[in-house]
């Protein structure tokens, strides 16, 4: 394939400026062939950086200073310099300072003035009787006025002006003017030259050939079936193009998607509760006793205004029973059962709280069940709060991830069962589990999964059987509840590589717009 | 959670075998604790809240070898008696001040260093974990040879109290050492608004200590010297002082120490049933009790229940073995459990199940899954949410996912809101900073925030949010209400704690082609997307948006959000430069809608 063939659209269209310009010793310029080929400055960028590349023309960047007009300029372009109106103003009687403020200079421009015209003996000053500056012409300031300043003249020059260009006289003026507030600012500018190469001249009388080939197939072409006479131009299709912005779901919805499916395939029910939740719910049902650490102000989110909840009435009755004497009397056989002992607080179970876990959804789902409802299964992936500051490792919000199934023929063995169906659902070979401590799950365990790639078990999660203190005053007996959860975060942020786990949320469009589909 | 450091040449001995760093790791995680790390001669352990009989190295390293088959499992415990004027009298002055105390003395030890640092160890994880910072409980320990009985338990002022603390050289009064001392600083906290310390004073007149503060360096402090000492336990709830003290005094009677029992008297304001006893001398003007109390707890416990709980069967033979190996006796043919005085944790037999499975073995158990049919179902909003987020997918927006936990300025002065738009706003009592001080009450906030993080990505930036808000107010109640009604939703606690949460669309747009007819351009699309019809009206109370060109989203006189221009003055507010086109939508508002239409 030749050069010819490889020539790109933008390329096409600047090529014929160029060679025009041929025989132009200084070159041409990229403003140039954006005014002659009508395309934008980018366009034009790309198609000579890519005519480099293939050796058809050569850039010379030259960096040049342009002076331009600042705010002020702009203005004493039009009212003149504040030092001549002063002149102008007291150029028959003196006038003290508040006199010209009131004709509309500025204290600032008064101070630089006086500056100024103190050094060319245009005026003197003195006080009058309130102790206020009084401003005197001189003779030297009336033969000043007479002259247009080097300072004036330099402003009526049409900007932007080449700092390389500049008259010695004006270069006086530049450097007066520079050191004054906002009246010239300096770009830097840089400009690019173009010349074409011996291997540009040499292809430049097949470019008409290039240019009869078809280059972008229009619906004109099609109806008329003028494409058949002609060739169409090969494109280089290994040139990159422009990252293309689509709309996208957010990573982490994806992940939810995916593990709510699962959950569905399974049989089980979606729940959903409030955010902000009583202690008696959040806690005092999960049978957390009233003096836990966990409660306190540095690890839960506390509400201050309501700053309290309203009790069920029958249900925290059971609950004072059970955290303070046990079971006893709620169910019967419930001979060997003793709480937390102490004293149960209404107080402390009133408190509004941010939900520490979706567990409470758990027990306000059971609270409603009928027998009827037997055996169930239900499921929550939602957002729980912890009163944490956010960095690398710890965010103060994030999603769990709950299964729970009741069922009066379920045991631990079950539990078990239902771990091993659910982690394999999400991508892992083996899961097991080994001791922990729940308050709210008796016999409770820590999930492993196994990791192929690395050949090791890692902690991913907690389950337990619910404790019948926990269930007995929500279902009225002794059913079993058989209960797991896990961090969605702690498995997204390895599928992403994160090492921060605050990209999660940070909301990077670099990353939103180029994060790879979930794919698990 | 709490860890304790063992000593690895200590462990090892006491289980008399040779065994890899990987079994013993394996062998500890799977008793119930979770191991850090082996590093030379120490072993971190992380123990869990429900064991603090582990916190001790003494009983940690008996249960291991238990659980490992090692030794025997089920101890019990004896003490012996001591003359009759060995006594601790307790004053009922103490009574409003720090009702309970439990005794022992415990004689024949041996402390080398080690095993000094050892009973500090337990002694100190006991008061953080177990005896919540010293608020619930506080352990002292005294030699014997400085102290001379009956040892008197009362109360006073405290610029009464005088004596020279641990750490102290001088004499310094209650007050005194609370504000200067540095253990006292610590836990001044403890003791603040009582007209009265209480204190523990022997029969020589010396004091023993304050508690829960600090011992006296005279009387207080175990060297290795010592042998014989005497220990209190005292604070607010008896049952914990008992349990405290039995894991202090049976980790000493691990160490070779030998227990005697204590009478502690107290007066005739103490009812039995406070005390947790059964004195049935009631004609008497005081309540003795024996500390400590070695009683075994019994509970009974048969094979069917376990077997039903864990799915496998077990016989009592079974039973027996795995309770042997946790260290708890049996009773095959009564089917009755003894419960070791030590342990804390057994509320209800199945706790006794947990330890059952854990000796059987976690990883011995085969999964089985029963086959129960049940019908999955995903909630009905959760549903509509992703129909709307197709929709905005397919508008070409990107969906961004911001915390619900902002900061309250950014969602009110900084978006122009006045008081009554801020009204509704739900603000947290302990947050950490004010960067996430209150929870969201409009998506718009964290819209700006993205925006600001993104000024050096590509524009136009066009996205949008499904996100929850807050709010205070009721009509946010009456919605879910509505949606309860229906049968949208289910759970009927949503109104417990006066804070409504309900989910929002945001849609942005923000770039220099931003405008009003762009942003309407969405909301003609998501509408007819839901088959719904919608009215506008001019809006003038929403004060992020340019006035005149903003306005309220109505389906059949329900307010469903607003749309407009973004207030140039709130773009500045967040250091954007480009213009922005907004919409909001609350989606319970819309739901309810959308099905009545």
């Amino acid at each position: 394939m030749s050069v010819l063939d490889e020539l790109t659209n933008l390329e096409l269209k600047i090529l014929p400026i160029l060679i025009n310009n041929e025989k132009n010793e200084k070159g041409i310029n990229i403003d140039n062939i954006i005014f002659q080929s009508g395309l934008k400055d980018i366009e034009v960028m790309r198609a000579v950086q890519w005519l480099s590349n293939k050796n058809l023309v050569t850039l010379n960047e030259k960096i040049d200073e342009f002076i331009l007009l600042d705010v002020n300029g702009k203005e004493y372009v039009k009212t003149g310099l504040p030092e001549i109106r002063i002149l102008n103003l007291i150029k028959d009687s003196e006038k003290s300072v508040s006199q010209l403020i009131s004709e509309g200079i500025s204290m600032e421009e008064i101070n630089i003035s006086i500056g100024q015209l103190k050094k060319n003996l245009s005026i003197t000053l003195s006080k009058n009787d309130n102790n206020e500056l009084v401003l005197f012409i001189t003779e030297n300031g009336k033969k000043f006025l007479q002259k247009e300043s080097l300072e004036q003249k330099f402003l009526k020059k049409k900007f932007p002006l080449n700092i390389n260009e500049l008259l010695p006289e004006d270069k006086f003026a530049f450097d007066s003017l520079k050191k004054r507030k906002q009246i010239i600012s300096v770009e830097i500018k840089k400009t690019i030259t173009i010349f074409i190469t011996e291997n540009c001249k040499k292809i430049s009388s097949d470019l008409s050939s290039v240019s009869n080939k078809i280059e972008k197939l229009t619906p004109e072409m099609i109806k008329s079936g003028s494409y058949k006479d002609k060739e169409f131009r090969s494109f280089d299709i290994s040139s990159g193009v422009p990252k293309y912005n689509y709309g996208k779901k957010h990573f982490v919805n994806d992940a939810i998607d995916y593990v709510k499916k699962i959950f569905l395939e399974m049989g089980f029910t979606e729940m959903k509760g409030s955010m902000v939740q009583t202690s008696m719910w959040d806690l005092d049902s999960l049978f957390v006793p009233q003096d836990h650490p966990a409660r306190e102000m540095q690890d839960t989110f506390y509400i201050k205004d309501p700053s309290e909840g309203k009790l069920q009435k029958d249900y925290i009755s059971k609950l004072k029973k059970v955290h303070e004497n046990g079971l006893f009397g709620l169910n019967k056989n419930e001979i060997d059962s003793r709480g937390w002992g102490g004293k149960f607080s209404e107080e402390i179970a009133k408190k509004n709280l941010l939900r520490t876990h979706t567990t409470v959804i758990s027990a306000q789902t059971l609270a409603q069940l009928k027998d009827s409802d037997f055996p169930a299964k239900f499921f929550s992936v939602d957002k729980v709060y912890r009163n944490e500051s956010l960095d690398q490792k710890h965010l103060f919000e994030f999603h769990q991830v709950e299964g729970i199934v009741i069922d009066p023929n379920a045991n631990f063995t079950n539990l078990l069962g239902y771990l091993k169906e659910f982690f394999k659902k999400m991508g892992y070979d083996d899961v097991r589990i080994r001791p922990a401590h729940f308050p709210y799950t008796e016999p409770s365990a820590e999930v492993e999964v196994y990791i192929k790639e690395t050949n090791t078990w890692i902690e991913l999660g907690g389950s337990g059987v619910f404790r019948p203190e926990v269930v007995i005053p929500l279902l009225g007996k002794d059913i079993p509840v058989l209960a797991w959860g896990l961090g969605l975060e702690r498995i997204i942020v390895p599928y992403f590589g994160f090492r921060d786990i605050r990209l999660l949320y940070n909301n990077d469009f670099k990353v939103l717009r180029h994060s790879k589909k979930w794919m698990m | 959670m709490p860890t304790i450091t063992i000593n690895k040449k200590r462990l090892l001995k006491n289980l008399n075998r040779k065994i890899s760093d990987e079994e013993l790791k394996e062998k500890i995680s799977m008793l119930g604790t979770d191991l850090e790390k082996i590093e030379d001669n120490e072993i971190i352990v992380e123990i869990f809240p429900n064991r603090p009989d582990y916190l001790s190295e003494q009983m940690f390293s008996k249960a291991l070898s238990s659980f490992m088959g090692v030794s025997e499992g089920y101890t019990e415990y004896s003490s012996k008696k001591l003359p009759s004027d060995y006594k601790v009298i307790i004053d009922s002055k103490v009574k409003s001040v720090r009702p309970y105390t439990v005794c022992a003395v415990v004689k024949n030890l041996s402390f080398d260093d080690d095993l000094i640092k050892e009973i500090i160890q337990t002694q100190e994880k006991l008061h953080v974990t177990f005896c919540r910072n010293r608020k619930k409980a506080a352990i002292g320990i005294y030699p014997m040879e400085n102290i001379t009985f009956p040892i008197k338990f009362t109360a006073d002022s405290p610029e009464k109290i005088k004596f020279i603390p641990l750490e102290s050289k001088i004499e310094m009064n209650g007050n005194e050492i609370v504000e200067n001392h540095p253990t006292g600083k610590q836990y001044a906290h403890l003791m603040q608004g009582l007209e009265k310390f209480s204190y523990f004073i022997d029969s020589n007149n010396n004091i023993l200590s304050i508690p829960p503060i600090i011992n006296s360096e005279i009387t207080g402090r175990v060297t290795n010297k010592t042998k014989d000492v005497f220990i209190e336990c005292s604070g607010f709830d008896i049952y914990t002082l008992k349990k405290v003290l039995n894991i202090i005094v049976c980790s000493l009677a691990e160490m070779g120490g030998n227990v005697y029992s204590i009478p502690v008297i107290y007066p005739k304001n103490y009812s039995n049933s406070e005390l947790d006893c059964d004195n049935s001398n009631n004609n008497s003007d005081e309540t003795e009790i024996i500390t400590p109390d070695f009683k075994c707890q019994e509970m009974k416990i048969d094979s069917e229940f376990v077997s039903n709980k864990l799915g496998r069967h077990f016989s009592k033979k079974e039973i027996s073995g795995c309770l042997s190996k946790m260290g708890i006796g049996y009773d095959e043919k009564k089917e009755i459990a003894f419960i070791p005085p030590y342990r804390a944790d057994i509320l209800h037999k199945v706790d006794l199940v947990e330890d059952i499975a854990i000796a059987y073995g976690f990883f011995e158990f085969k999964p089985e899954i029963p086959q129960v049919a049940t019908t999955g179902k995903e909630d009905l909003i959760e549903i509509f949410k992703k129909k709307i987020r197709d929709l905005m997918i397919g508008f070409g927006l990107i969906e961004v996912k911001n915390y619900n936990i902002v900061s309250y300025e950014n969602q009110t002065s900084k978006l122009l809101f006045t008081d009554e738009e801020s009204k509704d706003i739900v603000v947290l009592k302990n947050s950490l900073t004010v960067e996430y001080d209150s929870l969201r009450n409009n998506l718009l906030s964290s819209a700006m925030i993205t925006l600001k993080n993104n000024k050096n990505s590509d524009y136009p930036q066009n996205f949008f949010e499904i996100g929850e808000c807050f709010s205070l107010n009721e009509n946010c109640a009456e919605n879910t209400k509505l949606l309860l009604d229906k049968g949208v939703i289910s759970n009927s606690f949503r109104f417990d704690s006066k804070v409504y949460d309900f989910p929002k669309l945001g849609v942005t747009l923000c770039s220099k082609e931003s405008d009003f007819t762009k942003i309407k351009q969405i909301l003609d699309g998501f509408f007819e997307g839901l088959g719904m019809n919608y009215n506008l009206e001019r809006c003038s109370n929403k004060s992020s948006y340019i006035p005149g060109r903003a306005g309220d989203i109505f389906s059949k006189n329900k307010h469903l959000g607003s749309l407009g221009e973004i207030h140039p003055q709130v773009i500045n507010n967040f250091d954007i430069e480009f213009p922005i086109s907004y919409l909001e939508l609350d989606l319970n508002s819309v739901y309810l809608s959308f099905i009545e239409k």
